[in-house]
């Protein structure tokens, strides 16, 4: 059976398996990373300086986990409203590069009741364009 | 080895607050085009204070620490070697543009593996809103690669 995508006013029908409706970022540039070093506060200079990261013995800047933890998280946000995201978490399984395009997936994996609030458990991944994972993560959303 | 003692450590609790022009830089930076993450009018009409704290921003707002060097320096971590291996965050309530939030971190554990070549240290921390309540629990583990 296909996979099946759903709205938000669909989601008291929703089944283990259905799919979030994914989305690719523009390949992540320098100016993402400039962008994401200053609005995040984190200012690790191996993601902004690449004389600092070749002088560390990187080929070059790479992008912060956190960025693709916030491309993830507008998966979430596109999908329901914030407030019925009850948890969110990632592993960072391999470095994101200059010139990368993410895509955001995920897939509901489990229904389940907590204090009689109705949830779901999804599993979520970043991906590069050859497919390559970048990160793996899962959350838990109340549906009803 | 980074000294196992330190497990159960709290560090000095601090206040940082939740403004309006950077969480609209921030949306700017994740590609948010949401306007309810950047227009305040439109995070009104669906039922906000003001613009909400997007869900990975609380860990933006955790390193906006006085000292975000001070788990670092007590663990004696060598810097060019550490990485972010995992981060998780438990929701219990959202907070806002103008709110000011409370952080309070604790090592919750630090163990090794493959015979220590690597370390890990496990950070979880509480974040409070200035009415007391709780709004969030961050879970990060960071990962000292040596060799």
């Amino acid at each position: 059976m296909a996979s099946r995508s759903y709205a938000m006013v669909e989601l008291s029908q929703l089944k283990t398996g259905d799919v979030l409706p994914t989305f690719t970022t523009p390949p992540v540039s320098r100016l993402t990373l400039a962008l994401y070093c200053g609005a995040s506060g984190d200012h690790n200079p191996m993601h902004v300086d690449i004389d600092y990261a070749k002088a560390g013995g990187s080929p070059d800047v790479f992008a912060h986990g956190m960025l693709s933890m916030g491309y993830l998280g507008r998966l979430l946000t596109n999908w329901v409203p914030q407030r019925r995201i009850r948890e969110y978490g990632v592993r960072f399984v391999a470095i994101t590069q200059v010139g990368e395009a993410i895509t955001c997936s995920g897939t509901v994996t489990e229904l389940f009741d907590v204090n009689g609030e109705r949830r779901a458990r999804l599993s979520l991944q970043t991906t590069n364009q050859h497919g390559q994972v970048k990160l793996t993560g899962d959350a838990v959303v109340a549906i009803a | 080895m980074i000294d196992p003692r330190h497990i159960g450590h709290t560090l000095p609790p601090y206040v940082v607050d939740v403004e309006k022009g950077r969480l609209k830089f921030f949306a700017k930076a994740i590609g948010q085009t949401d306007p309810v993450y950047s227009d305040e009018a439109t995070a009104k009409a669906a039922g906000h204070p003001s613009l909400p704290v997007p869900p990975t921003f609380l860990f933006c707002m955790e390193m906006d620490s006085p000292n975000p060097g001070a788990l670092r320096d007590l663990l004696d971590l060598p810097v060019p070697k550490v990485l972010h291996g995992e981060q998780r965050f438990t929701y219990h309530a959202m907070a806002f543009a103008g709110d000011t939030l409370t952080f309070q971190q604790r090592i919750a554990d630090i163990y090794a593996k493959k015979g220590g070549l690597l370390e890990f240290v496990v950070r979880e921390t509480r974040v409070t809103n200035q009415h007391g309540q709780h709004v969030a629990d961050l879970h990060g583990i960071t990962v000292v690669r040596h060799g």
